[in-house]
């Protein structure tokens, strides 16, 4: 910043600025100055004129420059170099095989095939890039002393550029001016992230207080600020005054090109970046490249045919020099000298040989292969975009490839890392219960009401007539009874959340507004709250009305207060009105803006306006009826009669009472609502922000309005109240919390409300001794964080603090400080807020529910099914994230779960260390252990890896590893010790043993490091998805990475290779696009390569008969061409068409997808096999035309030509056999070759009698055609060569057929026999996998218990046997207790079946435990149900007692509290530990 | 092809417009719901099991065992005569004249071989001469030839194609033909005389017109026109020639130069090492006596050129064709072997098929 110690405010000479300017330019800033002050001087003179202009360029090339610079891009790729490099060779006249032009051929046509599909793609670039410079906007133009008409391309950096409502900008421009009376301007940034709420941007403050309209003409500040830069969410600058004041620009000031202006008539602003170095262009990159597995793979099989064709080139050297050898000095007449007459020598006659060899086997590396690989996967690409399967209604949006070339990656993804919210949930925050003051309200009717939402999903059409008779739940029924049936009924619910239904509703409702669907929005208070809140507001106003002072108010009841006044303020959010949409409602008494200095502080902070201001603003309208809210824009300011608000005081009460225990018709529910309070529409950033403002607001504490120094809030009998807004500070995700400063209106304090995740949020809370009534709240409080956290409840904590303004004072001392620097501001700024967020007093906390999208657990259970481990990295906290994965079947209640939760990194260690050997113990000595748990319903788990079990590991490539029926969940501190370099193995090792691995409180950089982690250590093919910005790093890492192109914003789907609308979609685009994409090019390339060796075989036969001089029967023509055109169509249609299954099979039978993850469609064996059979084929397609026409007076090419004839048949009918599915376009294209081959040969046959030396096939064709030998040949010849081929195929599709073989020839059977569980392990399957007894054919779980109590002595056997080595601390006898009690229990506690062997866990230390473990069960007996029913609804405070374990039970502890209590001897149990630990435990136990 | 870049374009452009801004028309992206694009096109699913694959089999062998037997029987009928000329061993009557015989001797050597048609050639019988080891298809020599000279081009002959090195120019002046193949002519004179019962030579007529492709003749070889191919014209004969191209054919201007079929013939570059060129034919006089009756016959052979330096064999065959050619068991062997294994294969298939594949059609596998 050398800039800071000159004075920025003289005039300088122009001159002197350019020098600054250089200076600047490299100081990484950037100077702005108005464009108009330069009209005069043109060019030279104008300081903005290094700048881009605004005309954008997105072509890569210029007529000129297309051609080299296309080639140069060309010949970036290998294989084009080689090829240029054989046809080069052939100018070489010693070595030259073909026609040298002829042999440019086929690299110029790759080339060109290649170079016109990039321009023409270019062109496409150009066409949009004219039509966009080619939009008009207003520019201030000096001459004519207006703003004139400009086009966007004209633009420049330093114009004044006036926007009018719904335009669009062209540039980064830093606003001026803004009709708005507040100095706003709202931008719709969706086209730049995809969020469609309104976004407000403030005019630069030096321009704030303009009471006339800007002037352009009177601008004369400088703006210095940053370079350009892709990030959207930073600006920094600032802007020096002619007066040398200098004024800070944030990125609220900044607007950026491709936003729309929305709410706001007219702004004016100056461009600061244009063109290409606008932040939007510079976010802006293409689709990426990749390298697919698949190509890796074949590249290495490229490699091979480059050997194989050196080895074919040597022989054929060798070869040759023996010919010549064999002849001596005596040269035989046939044998001709080279050109110059010179006699070679047989060695050098070698050498050049080998080299004209390299040219005629060129064909062996398939030049056409790349070229069609990339067509294959365009068509591909094309196809997964047109499925209508992965088009999502709502959305109006598809399934994106952005990443052209890894289509095949997706049939191969063994590991999927998911992010949990937005993903796999919908990002849908629907506030269920909170707890105030230590109580809990637990909002049964709500609870009801979401579950009524299900039902009207499913009962959509019958809606209005049902809905008065849908089942009543009685509400004053016990909890126990009510908590049961709500439970199955939401379990129910998470099932069906998101459907079309709803989300049409959804959005027809509320067409731009973000997180607003009636489920978020129309929440039913809880009876008790609200009569505490009227009671409490109603006692304030009479308060108010005596003048008496607030702190009067009972604590419980002002708790109650400050907890909606903060859930309803604490935010970000903007209120706008539906009537004139996207227009927000004005309320508004006088001009202020917030404090901006110590003096204006002082100013406005003296008693006197205090007491004004507050009056004042509590003056506010007093009409709570509904109806003013129609007409608050207008009734705001209106002076208010307060006697009118008793009134209303007694009237309220009943009607809400009534509205909420009245006979709850969903619909009518539903409508009422948007009916009367619906008049004002919340634009959150945030779903949860909106969540909580939408729960207040079901208590009358509505958000009315939100300006920046002042937000409006209604009250029951309050009113309107206006709290001045001192501060805000913005969620961070480092500090995971917000705050805002206020001035309550009705105390007059400086009260600071900060809402944030519990775990920040219990630490700053003011030390528990200052109150016993506080530390009270506190641990209840986090007793009930912990339930919500168990029943899957995202929970925030509501805090509030009272500053003296003394306090307030210095603080803002120090936070203007920060505000104003321009170096480390950020730093600053977290330090301020950090000094302002201590010492809090909590009010009480929330649980909003994050609903689980559309058909999750299904996509999970078959992607499961289907071979992939599924990682969940949330960075949600471990009980919420451990409930959605229950809820969203990726644990299982009968698996069991290992918990890792460290302090140290030594800790960490013996955790892993432990686990490991438990793993070891439990699950790898055990084969039969396995065998029987494969039979079990899940058996697909095991067959995951078939062969990696110990009986057979020797014949798979995955390690010695087995995904056993476990779940690991660890902490995003343990995680961090155990990606340590020294951890990072026993991590993997444990967590590859574990069917699931849930990482909880992860950052997005740990995300990525266990991505890269999993990916590099384990070789293995990785998918992540996710929808947020904290998971575009784990996306980028990954192998492929998915976007939820879901409700937060564009980030991830921008760093995406696929973006998804929905997670379900992800079970399609696998199973069934992944797998054929994989399979299609898999064989394609498979059979790519067996056509060329076929092919160039059959000359490399003929060397044998032709002295080894290279010769070919072939016409060069032909040769060139065969690849090239005859023989490419049906390939490709093969290759884009093929299904090898159907796409419903593929998603009934997930299993199939093992295919591609081990690779089996093309392993390197495969490339062998289809070597030995090109070579076999070559034979027969040589040697029966040789041995017909043996000694006879054929010549060279007529001999010659029946042979391309018969490659061409049998490469095609071999095609034939590998295509699985034959449709018209199969045919026809099998057709066109065998056409357009024979038109072709016939025309070039009678084109010409004297060219095409050597061959000058003149009437060849035509002769052969009338030749029944060539007749007889071409059927013999395919037939032979194909035979052993074809007859492999029947045998192996009936003796060991492949599981997609079966998938395929179950089709049939399929469609007749209905299927409703998954595949039971059938002969196919079991052969791959482990040795079977007996012949279990379990269908389903129903019949589990049985087949695993005649497991039993298997198990028990085994344990004992493998347990006795390990020591002591085994008890047999607990074990054969435990064995014992099993099969009894299994009987009646359905749920509790695989109970033993998981609370049996790890090492049961006496009798005693058995006892323990059997009183769990009873005690939890009535929960353990609803615990294990996956899906948290509502913990109930009774039930929280009740499932309080007895102290003995701490005893039969869960695995990770023995290790933690071990590591730490000297550990105190902090009470709110305490129960969390207990709770834990419960979990543990129960599950 | 031409969808499949527009799926790319489209692709492509997404990201690249929606920055932009121009979503302008809201029109829904819902993807038709055609059978091609939903990748639902009907289709026939081939499923390959032993039970659907052994008709296959058993078919295809029944087709090829009656075509193979037609085959085999009509090459059977074919009668065929060789006889090698080279002079390897002493008791040849050609010894002397292959043993003392190279490229450069002036002196044609003539020599006669006696044999025996223990058959009657009843049709039409071709009079081939056999080369072995005689590699004309190598890669050089192969290419040695200038199509536009053969083909009367006068430029051509006057400067022939650089193809032809070294065999393009000899004492300053272009050769023509020229090239190695022409240059290798072969020019061994066969004659034929039947000895009938009172031990007279009867010289059988031989046809030297019509031995080579029509095209060829009348097309692809053509005489530079109104130059008469004489002496005047600045051309020198190939090295190893005797007589230059115009004096091939005296007798007959019409297989005279460049259209001299032996030459047409000669020109025609076999495929392998060993191979036959139609030499003469010997028309059928009538139908009541054989072309070629049962007997003893003579052939005289003036004996020009030598194989021996390369290890080659000569021979004179004597063949009828019927309609798939000259005698080759080979394709009806082929086709009985293909056929006989497939049926073996096809009742291989049925016993699978009877013992393994009771699964694909019984409905209990996939529950």
């Amino acid at each position: 910043m050398a800039r800071e110690t000159e004075d920025p405010g003289m005039a300088k000479a122009s001159k002197v600025k350019r020098q600054r300017k250089k200076k600047t330019k490299e100081n990484k800033t950037r100077t702005v100055h108005a464009n108009l002050l330069y009209d005069n001087a043109k060019g030279e003179e104008n300081p903005n004129r290094h700048y881009a202009n605004n005309k954008i360029k997105t072509t890569k090339y210029t007529v000129l420059s297309f051609l080299p610079k296309n080639l140069f891009e060309q010949f970036h790729r290998f294989a084009n170099v080689y090829f240029v490099f054989i046809a080069l060779l052939n100018f070489v006249p010693v070595v030259n095989a073909f026609q040298p032009e002829l042999a440019l051929a086929p690299v110029v046509f790759i080339l060109s095939v290649t170079a016109i599909k990039d321009l023409w793609e270019d062109y496409r670039r150009h066409r949009s890039d004219k039509e966009i410079n080619h939009m008009d906007c207003l520019v201030y133009s000096r001459a004519e002393r207006s703003y004139v008409e400009k086009y966007w391309k004209e633009v420049r950096v330093g114009d004044f550029i006036r926007l009018r409502c719904n335009e669009i900008l062209p540039a980064d421009v830093l606003l001026l001016s803004s009709s708005d009376p507040d100095r706003l301007c709202h931008i719709e940034t969706a086209t730049l992230d995809g969020e469609t709420n309104l976004k407000q941007r403030q005019v630069v403050r030096s321009f704030f207080d303009l009471d006339c309209d800007f002037d352009p003409i009177k601008y004369n500040s400088i703006i210095e600020c940053e370079k350009p830069n892709n990030d959207l969410n930073r600006f920094r600058g600032y802007i020096i005054h002619r007066s040398g004041r200098r004024d800070a620009l944030y990125k609220e000031n900044l607007l950026l090109r491709g936003c729309t202006i929305r709410n706001t008539e007219e702004a004016v602003g100056i461009v600061i970046y244009a063109g290409h170095e606008t932040k939007a262009m510079l976010n802006n990159n293409g689709p990426r490249y990749k390298r697919s597995k698949l190509e890796r793979q074949m590249n290495v099989d490229v490699f091979w045919c480059v050997i194989i064709l050196l080895v074919m080139c040597l022989f054929a050297a060798v070869g040759h020099g023996l010919w010549m050898f064999q002849y001596g000095d005596k040269r035989p007449v046939f044998d001709v000298l080279s050109p110059d007459g010179t006699d070679l020598s047989p060695i050098m006659s070698a050498i050049y040989l080998f080299l004209t060899m390299i040219i005629v086997f060129q064909v062996l590396i398939p030049i056409s292969l790349f070229v069609s690989i990339e067509i294959v996967k365009i068509c591909q690409v094309y196809f997964i975009h047109q499925d209508m399967e992965l088009y999502d209604e709502e959305t109006d949006s598809h399934l994106q490839c952005r990443a052209l070339n890894i289509t095949e990656d997706l049939g191969q993804m063994q590991y999927i890392f998911s992010d949990k919210t937005g993903t796999l949930t919908e990002n849908k925050m629907v506030f269920r219960r909170c707890t105030v003051a230590g109580v809990e309200y637990s909002h049964d009717a709500n609870a009801r009401r979401l579950a009524m939402y299900q039902e009207m999903d499913s009962e959509e059409e019958e809606c209005t007539s049902h809905g008065g008779t849908l089942p009543r739940r009685d509400s004053v029924t016990s909890h126990q009874s009510a908590r049961v049936v709500l439970r199955s009924q939401s379990t129910k619910s998470h099932r069906r959340t998101g459907s079309r239904a709803e989300a049409k509703r959804a959005s027809i409702l509320s067409k731009h507004t973000a997180f607003s669907s009636p489920m978020e929005k129309d929440i039913t208070p809880d009876p008790q709250l609200l009569d505490k809140v009227n009671e409490c507001s109603s006692q304030m106003d009479f308060m108010r009305f005596h003048s008496q002072p607030m702190s009067q108010l009972p604590s419980d009841l002002a708790d109650v207060i400050d907890f909606f006044i903060a859930l309803t303020i604490c935010n970000t959010v903007v209120v706008s009105s539906p009537n004139q949409p996207r227009q927000k409602v004005r309320v508004r008494f006088e001009l202020k803006s917030p404090v901006k200095t110590i003096e204006d502080f002082i100013k406005r902070f003296t008693p006197s306006r205090l007491t004004s201001g507050s009056n004042n603003s509590s003056s506010s309208s007093l009409i709570t009826n509904r109806s003013s809210n129609k007409g608050c824009s207008s009734m705001l300011s209106s002076p208010s009669a307060e006697s009118t608000l008793t009134k209303l005081d007694e009237e309220q009460p009943p009607r809400d009472l009534e509205h909420n225990f009245g006979p709850v018709l969903p619909c009518y529910d539903g409508k009422a609502w948007n009916l009367e309070e619906g008049e004002l529409r919340y634009e959150a950033e945030s779903p949860d922000e909106a969540a909580l403002v939408y729960a207040a607001r079901a208590y009358k504490c509505s958000l009315v309005g939100r300006l920046p120094d002042q937000v409006t809030m209604e009250l029951p009998h309050l009113g309107k109240l206006n709290f001045e807004l001192l501060h805000t500070l913005g969620f961070d995700s480092t500090r995971k919390r917000m705050s805002v400063v206020v001035r309550h209106p009705l105390t007059d304090q400086i009260t600071v409300y900060t809402k944030g995740a519990d775990s920040v949020i219990m630490d700053l809370i003011k030390p528990p001794d200052t109150g016993k009534r506080q530390k009270k709240i506190v641990n209840r409080t986090q007793n009930y964080l912990n339930l919500y956290a168990a029943d899957g409840l995202r929970t925030l904590c509501i805090a509030k603090k009272i500053m003296s303004k003394e306090q307030y004072a210095c603080w803002l001392q120090h936070h203007l400080e920060a505000e104003t620097a321009i170096q480390g501001r950020e730093e600053l700024l977290f330090e301020s807020a950090l000094r302002l967020e201590t010492n809090l007093q909590l009010l009480g906390a929330t649980g909003i529910e994050d609903r689980l999208q559309d058909g999750v657990p299904e996509t999970i259970a078959s992607l499961r099914k289907a071979g992939l481990q599924i990682w969940v990295l949330t960075g949600d906290k471990q009980e919420t994230a451990v409930n959605i994965a229950y809820a969203c079947k990726l644990l299982d209640p009968e698996e069991e779960i290992l918990t890792l939760n460290a302090d140290s990194q030594e800790a960490c260690a013996l955790l892993l260390e432990e686990s490991l050997h438990y793993i070891q113990a439990k699950f790898l000595c055990s084969s039969t252990d396995q065998a029987a748990k494969a039979f079990h319903s899940n058996f697909t788990t095991f067959e995951i890896y078939p062969s990696s079990s110990p009986s057979s590991s020797s014949s798979s490539h995955t390690p010695p590893f087995m995904v056993h029926r476990l779940g690991l969940v660890i902490d995003g501190r343990t995680l961090a010790y155990a990606l340590d370099k020294s951890l990072e193995d026993k991590f993997l090792a444990v967590a590859r043993s574990c069917r699931s691995v849930l990482c909880c409180r992860s950052t997005p950089l740990q995300k990525s490091m266990v991505v890269k982690l999993v990916r590099n250590k384990l070789k293995v093919m990785t998918l992540a998805i996710g929808d947020g910005a904290n998971d575009v790093s784990m996306i980028q890492v990954a192998d492929v990475g998915v976007g939820i192109s879901g409700q937060e914003g564009m980030q991830a789907v921008m760093a995406s290779d696929f973006a998804l609308p929905r997670f379900r979609y992800l079970q399609k685009l696998l199973l069934v696009h992944g797998h054929w994409c994989y399979s299609r090019l898999a064989n394609m390339i498979l059979y790519f390569f067996y056509k060329n060796a076929m092919f160039v075989a059959l000359i490399f036969w003929y060397q044998f008969y032709c002295g080894f001089s290279g010769s070919a029967m072939i016409d060069q023509w032909y040769l060139i061409f065969f690849n090239l055109m005859f023989s490419a169509f049906p390939q490709l249609i093969t290759g884009t068409l093929d299904k090898d299954v159907s796409a419903e099979t593929l998603q009934q039978l997930p299993q199939l997808y093992v295919n591609g993850q081990n690779s089996e469609e093309y392993k390197p064996y495969m490339f062998w096999m289809n070597m030995i059979d090109a070579f076999y084929q070559s034979l027969v397609c040589f040697f029966i035309p040789y041995f017909a026409y043996a000694d006879s007076d054929v010549d060279l090419f007529t001999w010659g030509t029946p042979f391309t004839t018969l490659a061409l048949f049998t490469i095609l009918v071999h095609l034939g056999i590998e295509t699985k599915t034959w449709t018209w376009m199969n045919w026809l294209s099998i057709a066109f070759s065998i056409a357009l081959f024979f038109t072709v040969a016939l025309c070039y046959n009678a084109s010409c009698p004297t060219c095409y030396s050597p061959s000058n096939p003149y009437w060849t064709m035509q002769r052969l055609l009338q030749d029944p030998l060539f007749y007889l040949l071409c059927v013999i010849t395919p037939v032979a060569a194909l035979l052993p081929r074809y007859f492999y195929r029947a045998c192996q599709g009936t003796l060991f057929p492949s599981p997609v073989q079966v998938g395929r020839q179950n089709i049939l059977s399929l469609s007749r026999v209905k299927v409703g569980s998954p595949l039971s392990p059938k002969p196919p399957f079991l052969s791959l996998a482990k040795p079977s007894p007996k012949g279990c054919n379990i269908k389903d779980q129903r019949s589990f218990p049985s087949s695993r109590a005649s497991q039993e002595p298997v198990l028990q056997m085994d344990e004992r046997g493998r347990r006795s080595p390990l020591g002591p601390r085994d008890s047999e006898k607990g074990l054969s207790d435990l064995c014992t009690l099993v099969p009894t229990e299994i009987d009646t506690l359905p749920y509790t079946k695989d109970a033993p062997p998981l609370s049996g866990e790890p090492w049961p230390p006496s009798t005693k435990d058995s006892e323990c473990l059997d009183k769990t069960l009873e005690v939890s007996d009535v929960s353990l149900s609803s615990w294990i029913t996956s899906t948290p609804v509502l913990a109930q405070t009774d039930s929280v007692q009740l499932n309080l374990p007895p102290d003995g039970d701490s005893q039969c502890a869960k695995y990770t509290r023995n290790s933690e209590e071990r590591l730490k001897p000297d550990h105190t149990i902090h009470p709110a530990q305490r129960t969390e630990q207990a709770v834990e435990q419960l979990l543990h136990t129960t599950l | 092809m031409a969808t499949s870049y527009n799926a790319k374009e489209e692709d492509g452009h997404h990201s690249g417009a929606s920055s932009h801004g121009a979503a302008g028309v809201v029109k829904s992206k819902k993807p038709d719901n055609t059978a091609f694009k939903q990748q639902r096109l009907p289709a026939w699913q081939p499923i390959l099991t032993a039970g659907t694959v052994l008709p296959a089999f058993f078919v295809i062998g029944l087709i090829f065992i009656p075509i193979g037997i037609g085959l085999y029987v009509s090459s059977n009928n074919i009668k065929e005569f060789e006889i090698d000329y080279t002079g390897v061993d002493i008791s040849n009557p050609c010894y002397s004249c292959a043993k003392n015989f190279s490229w450069n001797s002036t002196t044609p050597c003539v020599c006669s071989m006696n044999f025996t048609l223990e058959q009657p050639f009843e049709s039409n019988v071709f009079m081939y001469y056999g080369l072995s080891n005689f590699y004309q298809n190598h890669r050089r020599y192969v290419k040695s030839r200038d199509d536009s000279q053969l083909n009367g081009d006068q430029s051509a002959l006057k400067n022939p194609s650089k193809e032809c090195e070294p065999y393009r120019t000899s004492d300053g002046l272009p050769i023509a033909p020229c090239g190695a193949i022409a240059n290798s002519l072969f020019n061994d004179t066969l004659e034929l005389y039947h000895i009938d019962s009172n031990n007279t030579r009867n010289t059988i007529p031989l046809v030297k017109k019509g031995i080579a492709w029509w095209t060829d003749k009348h097309v692809k070889f053509r005489n530079p026109g109104f130059i008469k191919l004489n002496k005047h014209l600045c051309t020198n004969k190939p090295v190893n020639w005797r007589k230059p191209v115009y004096e091939l054919d005296p007798s007959d201007p019409d297989n005279n130069g460049f259209i001299n079929e032996d030459f047409i013939v000669w020109m025609r570059t076999a495929a392998l090492p060993t191979f036959r060129k139609l030499y003469r034919i010997i028309q059928k006089k009538s139908n009541t006596t054989p072309t070629l009756p049962s007997g003893k016959y003579v052939l005289e052979i003036t004996y020009n050129y030598p194989v021996l330096s390369f290890d080659g064999r000569k021979r004179m065959i004597l063949s009828t064709i019927s309609w798939m050619g000259g005698k080759n068991p080979f394709l009806g062997i082929a086709y009985i072997t293909v056929g006989s294994i497939c049926f073996f294969l096809g009742v291989v298939l049925l016993i699978i098929h009877h013992k393994y594949d009771t699964r694909s059609n019984s409905a209990d596998i996939p529950n």
